[in-house]
């Protein structure tokens, strides 16, 4: 099956979203718009406010300023969208006391759409009997339990909060494979958030950087590659060069300085003294992390819903 | 190298051994990320790079096949070719060269043998 990419309609899309607990903002003025099909990664460190994006794209916040829409119905205004999505949370909720089979029954009793055959079958092709207890398994089974629940909505969109964390390296690449595996059949859009980078190289296509409760990048992941470069070259020559591009971090000695960029999409002509290189993953993060007022989109114009 | 790439090439390599032949199938996307944990557009991209060479081609609804196969000898040459090297990597490691320098040797001599234009 082909995947449908760049179709008109975003799977899902914040304007201006701010969300403000008490007196602090946990989000403020988030604009991000991803096209349907994607495996969408949001990264930030801790407290960036991954969760509480989260939370009020699948409609359990509601916004303080902004909206929040799933394929272009605004969250919180119709139930028809409760049916197309589905989210899984951090702490991955079951009943530790339930078996497998129990929570199966439970996750079709509560969901308008359900595909018990699919979710049968797939516990027991990983191997998972469902007369166990649920606070019984590993924490590799009870992760594809709940994803199990998850997908069994047939979904359009599934939202995984940090679906990794706390899983070995044989259960995680398990849960990607999965993943991918459903992606590739249904076409689905996935955004799922996670603090470790290099998980998400392979599987992810769009990425978006959440820092501070603002969003610094949001965009196709191998365009924002092929977009930023390291250059490095004379200290001397630093600032010129600097002043020609959007620089994201900008790391000086006394005679070598090293510029990592965003030069868009038009090759660079560069003095012979600068050496170039392409960006990895982890280090574009990182360089956009440790410089919170950087951004990778557009000078922010005043985002209204026309 | 981009994951695209990586499997651009790997098709291509098995097209060269004979390991791929006209009309076989090649993996669905799901079967590959569920082996791979890739993202399934990396396949897609993968396949439209090979069907933009003319080596496979999609039917809709059955999957991608080869259309063409690689590499300039048929196959029983392959076999005898691959004889031939393997009596001169032989030779080679009597002489006392390790891998690495018969990979150093073989890369000169391939590289001047084309730039020269010999057959």
């Amino acid at each position: 099956m082909t995947i449908e990419q760049g179709t008109d309609m975003p799977a899902f899309e914040t304007t201006g979203l701010g969300v403000r607990y008490r007196r602090n903002w946990a989000l403020r003025d988030c604009s991000v718009s991803v096209p349907a099909g994607r495996v969408v990664a949001l990264v930030g460190p801790n407290g960036a406010g991954k969760t509480t994006l989260l939370h009020t794209l699948v409609g359990l916040l509601a916004p303080t300023a902004g909206t929040a829409r799933l394929f272009g119905h605004t969250v919180g205004q119709s139930e028809e969208l409760l049916a197309r999505m589905a989210f899984v949370a951090q702490d991955k909720p079951l009943y530790d006391s339930f078996t497998v089979a129990d929570t199966l029954r439970f996750g079709k009793r509560l969901n308008l759409s359900w595909d018990d055959e699919f979710a049968r079958r797939r516990i027991a092709d990983l191997g998972i009997s469902l007369r166990h207890k649920v606070g019984k398994l590993s924490g590799g089974q009870q992760a594809q339990v709940a994803l199990t629940l998850a997908l069994a909505k047939r979904p359009e969109l599934l939202v995984l909060d940090e679906p990794l964390a706390n899983l070995d390296p044989l259960a995680r690449d398990d849960v990607m494979r999965a993943l991918m595996g459903t992606v590739a059949e249904t076409g689905m859009t996935v955004l799922l958030s996670s603090h470790v980078v290099s998980d998400l190289l392979n599987t992810c296509d769009w990425l978006v950087v959440l820092n501070g409760g603002r969003v610094q990048v949001s965009g196709d992941l191998e365009e924002l590659l092929a977009e930023h470069r390291v250059l490095s070259g004379p200290a001397e020559l630093a600032d010129g060069l600097a002043r020609r591009l959007q620089v994201v971090s900008d790391t000086r000695s006394d005679r070598q300085a090293t510029l990592l960029a965003h030069v868009g999409t038009e090759r660079l002509t560069l003095d012979s003294r600068w050496s170039e290189r392409p960006v990895g993953l982890e280090e574009l993060v990182l360089a956009y992390l440790r410089s919170p007022e950087a951004s990778s989109l557009p000078r922010p114009s005043l985002a209204t819903s026309a | 190298m981009a994951t695209y790439l990586q499997l651009v090439h790997q098709v291509k390599h098995a097209l060269r051994l004979g390991m791929l032949e006209t009309g076989d199938r090649l993996p669905t996307a799901k079967e590959v990320v569920e082996k791979l944990a890739i993202n399934p557009n990396t396949v897609s991209k993968a396949y439209r790079e090979l069907e933009r060479e003319g080596l496979v081609t999609g039917k809709p609804g059955l999957g991608t096949f080869v259309t063409r196969t690689l590499g300039g000898a048929g196959l029983a040459d392959h076999a005898r070719l691959r004889r031939e090297l393997q009596n001169w990597i032989h030779a080679g490691r009597e002489a006392g060269l390790d891998i690495e320098d018969l990979e150093a040797l073989f890369a000169l001599v391939i590289g001047d043998s084309f730039r020269e234009g010999i057959a």
